[in-house]
């Protein structure tokens, strides 16, 4: 008799913990073939508004922990996520070979950004030779609570666009892909085996016309990226939202998540703060 | 240090024999058109009179600028990016550092003009907003041959036409911040100067000619909202960049959304001068007093909330009545005044408003012996004690000459009411503890903090803010970023 498996239920990932959404709601994932993979939760405004208290709250300690650690934290994530190559493989489906790159290149990715926690100030950030007896620096700060509408890769372009928010220390609630959401709450055990703080990313799965405009409306979210955002009116429409608190907006792009990413996604969701001090005896 | 006595003289020690800066030096025309594509035109729209806010004369009549001039400018500055764009950065640096000679040549006439349209005291336009302007074009004409070098890869391209709207209250200064890093990056520009003071961005449209810019490179429109709106939404200007109100930062922010144009916002504050018990008193009282009252307050990042740790509190306030007594309030072209004019009717109808709210909510007020001038737009430097968080005057930018006195017992409580504003331009430190400076730098939400000092500017230092004050950098390596296409 063959074994019947244990299928996994998959949840949203809000502040460090797995609820189900307030809501009850969920909706069918299929595989690109149509068969059914699993009911994903439908997350709601009042789970959108959960994961954004979530994030504020995580933001203090996160951003101010030292760089160094924020790039321990993000090298276990892809330790953590090597380690489960295969189930993410397996996730992906298709061909096995391209879905193993795929994950080898999310890996390679977050590692690449691992080591930005402790040097984007000095390339970002600029002494100023004022013309004045003053010390005067400029140091990059992250932004704040981001919103992220992930793109529709599901694996690779999340993790492109999660890392370079969080490693400089802003949080993130991010809305996964909506058709393939199931690598990201698989990426979420991930997140929660990593040592990351609860609350420093979370993840909602559901219908992006339903979240993105609530999140883009949200007065304590600091920042927007609406990279994964198809539909030019509800890009237009999330963006003019955004105005209210005048988020920090990165409109959508469609991006090739193999090329080098550069810093865009990072200097997007930086503040630049300057101080200075007299010189005297 | 003198033990501070409880007592407030009423009026200063000594009495000043008047010291007017003549204005023969400006030459004023009895009405100014538009500039673009290197001439001045006339406007289509009805033209309007801009006044000296010290005594309500009519300055000059100056022309609105329609819709459709507005579309001329900006096709002008069109045609005008390609050859611009295409000069090498070298050339281009040239130009800027003819401009930034020129105003060097004509700072007094400019420094005058300002005062007279503005109301500023020409103290300040004199010795601050000129040698800033000229600063500003010499720094940012270093950079148009190396901003290969600038961190933005090998060869950063400019945007385009970079449409321009800038507020009253440093007209020629943020006219520089604007203009000095738009043209050194290669883009075009159409600027469009605040209603009440336009004079002095019309006066740089002459210094273009005279350092023979090329023709569109710059063009200057006039009016009020309606023109800045028309700039703004055209679909030819590839980077808005807008100093004002967050009000219509917000507005901005929506009409560009979906549009592709790159946007930079430097808005409202409401900055904390947060004062500790053991900061140098003398110091902390003269930079709390700069802090609210340079430029009669009208400055986005002025320090509006002192606050006080309460151990030092009436010792503080006691100090800063003192010297707020010996203000002198009166003529801008006087060399002696340290207090000008309120720039327009409208602004001190505004003050006014908010004052008397601050009373009614239940804020002491206090004001020192002042006699304002019959005429012209005036107010007299107020500060408000017994001030709560909710109240509006410790929340609402007044952008004028009044000070919300909080206090506090703590550092973190100190951090804490700092950042209790949906603003965050600029912050103040006073104490002469090293280690706490940073640690309270490291938490204010501010993209600019003054440590035992405020309102220092400067070319090579980048200016803007968090949260609703704005985003984007001016000044330094980092202002490159507002301009190109990157």
């Amino acid at each position: 008799m063959s074994r019947l498996t244990v299928r996994k239920t998959y949840k949203l990932f809000i502040g460090g913990a797995f609820p189900r959404s307030e809501s009850g709601r969920s909706y069918p994932v299929t595989s690109p073939k149509g068969d059914f993979l699993a009911n994903a939760s439908r997350a709601s405004r009042k789970d959108a508004r959960d994961a954004v208290s979530a994030a504020r709250k995580a933001f203090p300690g996160w951003s101010g922990a030292t760089a160094y650690n924020r790039g321990q934290i993000l090298y276990r994530i892809a330790e953590m996520l090597e380690g489960r190559r295969a189930q993410f493989a397996d996730e992906l489906g298709g061909a096995r070979k391209p879905a193993l790159e795929t994950v080898d290149a999310a890996v390679d990715r977050l590692v690449w950004y691992a080591g930005w926690s402790d040097k984007i100030s000095s390339v970002h950030g600029t002494a100023n030779p004022v013309a004045g007896p003053y010390f005067n620096l400029s140091s990059p700060e992250p932004t704040g609570v981001v919103a992220v509408v992930a793109p529709a890769d599901p694996l690779l372009g999340l993790v492109s666009v999660v890392a370079p928010v969080i490693v400089t220390g802003n949080t993130c609630v991010v809305v996964a892909s909506e058709p393939a959401p199931l690598p990201a709450i698989t990426l979420a055990e991930v997140l929660a085996t990593s040592d990351l703080p609860g609350g420093v990313v979370n993840i909602l799965t559901g219908h992006q016309a339903e979240l993105a405009p609530w999140l883009a409306a949200h007065m304590d979210v600091n920042g927007l990226d609406l990279t994964g955002v198809a539909d030019p009116a509800l890009a237009l429409r999330c963006e003019e939202e955004a105005a209210a608190n005048l988020k920090r907006v990165q409109r959508p792009v469609t991006a090739d998540w193999r090329a080098d990413p550069g810093l865009r996604r990072m200097t997007r969701f930086l503040e630049t703060k300057t101080v200075w001090h007299p010189l005297g005896v | 240090m003198a033990t501070p006595k409880q007592t407030v003289p009423e009026r200063p020690v000594f009495d000043y024999a008047p010291a007017p800066e003549s204005r023969d030096i400006v030459d004023l025309k009895s009405s100014y058109g538009l500039f673009i594509d290197g001439e001045f035109v006339d406007g289509s729209g009805p033209s309007f009179k801009t006044v000296n806010p010290a005594t309500e004369e009519k300055l000059a009549e100056v022309a609105t600028a329609s819709a459709d001039d507005v579309d001329r400018a900006v096709r002008a500055a069109r045609k005008a990016f390609d050859g611009w764009s295409a000069l090498p950065g070298s050339e281009r640096a040239k130009y800027l550092f003819r401009i930034a000679r020129i105003i060097q040549e004509r700072a007094r006439e400019l420094a005058v003009l300002e005062s007279l349209d503005n109301g500023k005291p020409i103290r300040e336009s004199r010795d601050v907003d000129l040698p800033l302007v000229a600063a500003h074009f010499f720094y940012y004409a270093g950079w148009a041959d190396k901003l290969g070098h600038a961190g933005f890869g090998a060869d950063p391209r400019p945007l385009g036409v970079a449409g321009q709207v800038i507020p009253w209250n440093f007209p020629l200064l943020m006219l520089a911040w604007k203009i000095a890093p738009a043209l050194a990056c290669g883009n075009t520009v159409v600027l469009k100067p605040a209603e009440t003071t336009p004079l002095t961005a019309l006066l740089f449209a002459e210094i273009c000619r005279q350092a023979e810019l090329p023709p569109g490179v710059v063009n200057i429109v006039t009016g009020a909202g309606e023109t800045g709106s028309a700039v703004v939404s055209h679909p030819d200007v590839a980077k808005v960049a807008f100093t004002g109100s967050t009000e219509v930062g917000r507005i901005i922010a929506r009409s560009v959304a979906g549009t592709g144009k790159k946007l930079t916002l430097e808005l409202g504050g409401k900055a904390a001068n947060i004062v500790f018990e053991d900061a140098a008193l003398d110091q902390a009282v003269e930079g709390v007093v700069n802090g609210i009252f340079f430029n009669q307050g009208h400055v986005c990042c002025a320090g509006s909330r002192l606050l006080v740790q309460e151990s030092i509190q009436d010792e503080l306030l006691t100090a800063l009545k003192r010297r707020l007594g010996t203000l002198r309030l009166g003529d801008p072209l006087d060399k002696n005044t340290d207090i000008g004019a309120i720039n327009s009717a409208e602004q001190l109808a505004k003050i006014r408003r908010l004052s008397d709210l601050g009373e009614s909510e239940g804020a002491e007020r206090w004001s020192p012996a002042c006699e304002l001038p019959a005429k012209g737009y005036w107010f007299p430097p107020t500060l408000f004690t017994g001030v709560a968080q909710s109240h509006r005057i410790a929340r609402e930018e007044i952008f004028g000459p009044v000070l919300s006195v909080l206090t506090f017992r703590t550092p973190a409580e100190a951090v804490e009411k700092a950042n209790n504003t949906p603003y965050g331009l600029s912050a103040g430190i006073w104490t002469e503890k090293g280690s706490r400076i940073l640690w309270m730098a490291d938490r204010l939400r501010a993209g600019v903090v003054w440590a035992n000092t405020f309102n220092r500017f400067d070319p090579a230092s980048p200016f803007g803010g968090y949260k609703e004050s704005g985003y984007g950098r001016e000044g330094g390596l980092l202002g490159l970023e507002a301009y190109l296409d990157v």
